[in-house]
């Protein structure tokens, strides 16, 4: 008789089912659902991924304390496949059908922008936590008065990094460089930013050849010893992920970084856990280390992002979570989830977070945040795998990223 | 454009060593893959759009065979036997039920590999990249020839390429097994007709093929990033290789894979903006004047 379902059972699980279903339909309207879409397939679906993961660990955390005005959060994840007419899509799909309330826009730039748009349709609350290309929130024209941006933006990235490289040559006397980037718009705009900045704290550098591999081209071998021929005295590279990885892995044989410097700001975890014989003393950007800023705070995140998910953050994955950190402060502020009303309570706010350089981060007026940790130091083959870390001095990147958005007509 | 540049390293001994070995390693391993294009398409008049998988796949194997084994020959080995081994189950299960269809047909056929192996390999190996790494007996300086920078792996990795371009040309020239094949390309029935059984030589013409791919992964793998779609990228370059060759011609794909790879690591220095570009300038131009290919028979 046991496993059988008798009518009466049958009925009485009806019944129940009834009397329960209007408690079960508010639990489900109580729940806070936040949308998030990102690359999560396709050659860099690592980033997507570490974003979701951080967003997740997120989830739990602001869960485990009450929720966000008392209710519990949700993600709703979707995969814009790094498409930004995708991207669009799923934004308005995640607010109109789905019911989210939030939105996290954990897209590259080209996405990105497409949903700035929609958001700017929708009115909804937005945080971009990926997007790098300065213009989003710099340009009035592209800002949109509900959409913030919780990331490294390039303008910033560009002068720490040209005031670190400047001195590194000065000591060195490297004069001559060469540059190796990828053949698209990131690569191309972001080095001429670079090298701007580079000239103007350094006026005596010279650029004596380039070279613009295609993003993801299987050698490079061509461009090592096209490197070699020119005989630069340093290199900078916006090469990154499995492209920088291929390239120091055949510049290795070549024994490239033992006759030039080599400069880069996209070492990350991910990078330095593929790259076998990683050479000592290539000057690189922190994107995301354990180590800097060496607080309890910061090393703790790292190992419980570690023995969570049994890989390294990435620079996505502390951008992901600061924006969670902004909203959680900022829905306190306003008591509120309309996008007016905390568009109001994030501007010009400041949080402590594991990830500002003195514990800090700010959201400025633009939309976006300075005081984020930007350090330069050397790689080393084993943990912590960067060393001697300088952190950027902020009052020089302001004062040139004004400087640029006045050349640029944006103030 | 550097003419400048181009005519002094054109008359610098270390720098026409250097760009010539670049060159060459470029076009050997281009040349692996493109050989099994052209032997499949000139037996079997298949144009096999899914061979970037089997050098995709040459790599992966390679690199968990290192893991397991910790030999490079091993890998190397694994790599190139396993990709023969699956040439001859994607002829018998997929590819042999498209025999004489349409070119879309086979089109299809070809892209639902590619696609579902690419998907198969981000469940398996993850979606980020791997670095298989240099093994230890070529973490070695380079060698400096006429004060040219020559690393001995790529010296290693042109000779085994070299060896088995020598192989195969012997192999089908001289060996009863390489007739018939060559035979095959030009007349199947007559080949069938003379009682040939055509499903095994069909299948070791994909196994060859398969297997050269699979090669050319797992040889390049310690220098190369492995990561799903990586097949896509040597795949196109493997086409120009065959177009200029001329469809079917072994000789006319080491011919062409060499040129390629020679204006790549000389087109760098001269043409820096435009060496991807002048690698279809030399295609439209060798088609214009033998629209058939270098070693291709006009039809």
């Amino acid at each position: 008789m046991s496993g059988l379902i008798t009518r009466r059972t049958m009925l009485g699980g009806s019944a129940a089912s009834l009397l329960a279903a209007p408690w079960v339909a508010r639990a489900q309207a109580n729940t806070l659902r936040v949308g998030m879409q990102s690359i999560l397939s396709g050659p860099i679906a690592l980033l997507g991924t570490s974003s979701r993961n951080a967003l997740m660990m997120e989830q739990d955390r602001i869960n485990a304390a009450g929720g966000l005005l008392g209710r519990p959060i949700e993600f709703v994840f979707r995969d814009s496949k790094g498409q930004p007419q995708e991207a669009a899509r799923l934004t308005r799909e995640l607010v109109n059908s789905t019911g989210c309330e939030l939105l996290i826009d954990a897209e590259a730039s080209s996405g990105a922008f497409a949903v700035q748009e929609v958001v700017r349709d929708l009115g909804v609350a937005c945080i971009h936590t990926n997007s790098e290309t300065s213009s989003l929130t710099a340009d009035p024209k592209i800002r949109v008065p509900t959409a913030f941006r919780v990331a490294r933006q390039g303008v910033h990235d560009a002068v720490a990094g040209s005031a670190y490289l400047s001195e590194y040559a000065n000591a060195k006397k490297l004069n001559k460089w060469a540059t190796c980037s990828p053949d698209y718009a990131y690569g191309r705009d972001t080095t001429a930013q670079y090298l701007q900045f580079f000239k103007q704290f350094k006026p005596d550098v010279e650029v004596i050849t380039e070279a613009w591999p295609k993003l993801g081209q299987p050698d490079f071998t061509e461009v090592i010893t096209k490197l070699i021929q020119a005989k630069p005295q340093a290199l900078f590279t916006l090469l990154y992920a499995g492209d920088l990885s291929a390239f120091v892995n055949q510049g290795n044989i070549y024994a490239l970084f033992s006759q030039i410097a080599v400069a880069t700001p996209n070492v990350d975890y991910p990078v330095l856990a593929a790259i076998k014989n990683l050479p000592a003393g290539i000057q690189s950007a922190t994107r995301y280390l354990e180590t800097f800023p060496n607080t309890p705070a910061n090393k703790e995140w790292g190992q419980a992002y570690l023995k969570r998910w049994n890989e390294r953050p990435t620079n996505w994955s502390w951008q992901n979570t600061v924006a969670m950190q902004f909203y959680e402060a900022a829905i306190k502020k306003a008591n509120s989830l309309d996008g007016k009303a905390l568009a109001a309570a994030l501007t010009g706010m400041k949080i402590n977070t594991p990830f500002g350089v003195d514990g800090t981060i700010t959201m400025r007026d633009d939309h976006t945040t300075i005081g984020y940790a930007i350090g330069w130091g050397q790689t080393t083959p084993k943990e912590p795998f960067i060393v001697d870390v300088k952190a950027a001095d902020w009052g020089k990147i302001i004062e040139l990223e004004t400087d640029w958005k006045k050349q640029q007509k944006y103030i | 454009m550097d003419i400048d540049a181009l005519g002094a390293c054109l008359t610098t001994p270390a720098c026409v060593v250097t760009q010539t070995t670049s060159g060459l390693i470029v076009g050997m391993l281009l040349f692996l893959v493109a050989a099994g294009v052209t032997l499949i398409f000139g037996v079997l008049k298949i144009v096999n759009f899914a061979h970037g998988t089997f050098y995709m796949l040459g790599g992966y194997v390679a690199y968990t065979a290192l893991g397991a084994t910790d030999s490079y020959a091993l890998a190397v080995l694994s790599g190139a036997l396993s990709m023969a081994l699956f040439g001859v189950v994607f002829e018998r299960a997929l590819i042999s039920r498209v025999y004489g269809s349409n070119v879309l047909m086979q089109l299809l056929v070809c892209y639902a590999v590619v696609l579902i192996f690419d998907d198969l390999v981000k469940i398996v190996w993850g979606p980020e990249f791997h670095a298989m790494g240099m093994p230890p007996a070529f973490q070695v300086p380079p060698l400096f020839i006429a004060g040219g920078v020559v690393p001995p792996f790529y010296a290693v990795l042109i000779g085994i390429a070299g060896l088995i371009a020598i192989v195969l040309g012997l192999g089908l020239s001289m060996t009863r097994l390489g007739k018939t094949v060559r035979a095959a390309a030009i007349n199947p029935q007559m080949v069938s007709v003379l009682g040939v059984n055509t499903t095994l030589l069909f299948a070791i013409v994909f196994a060859v093929g398969g297997g050269l791919a699979g090669l050319a992964g797992a040889l390049a793998a310690p220098v190369r990033s492995l990561s799903p779609g990586m097949g896509f990228s040597v795949l196109i370059e493997s086409f120009i290789v065959t177009v200029i060759g001329g469809m079917g011609s072994i000789t006319g794909a080491l011919v062409s894979a060499l040129l390629i790879g020679l204006v790549r690591g000389f087109g760098t220095i001269g043409f820096p903006q435009f060496t991807d570009g002048l690698i279809y300038v030399v295609m439209i131009a060798i088609l214009l004047l033998r629209p058939q290919g270098l070693f291709g028979r006009s039809t």
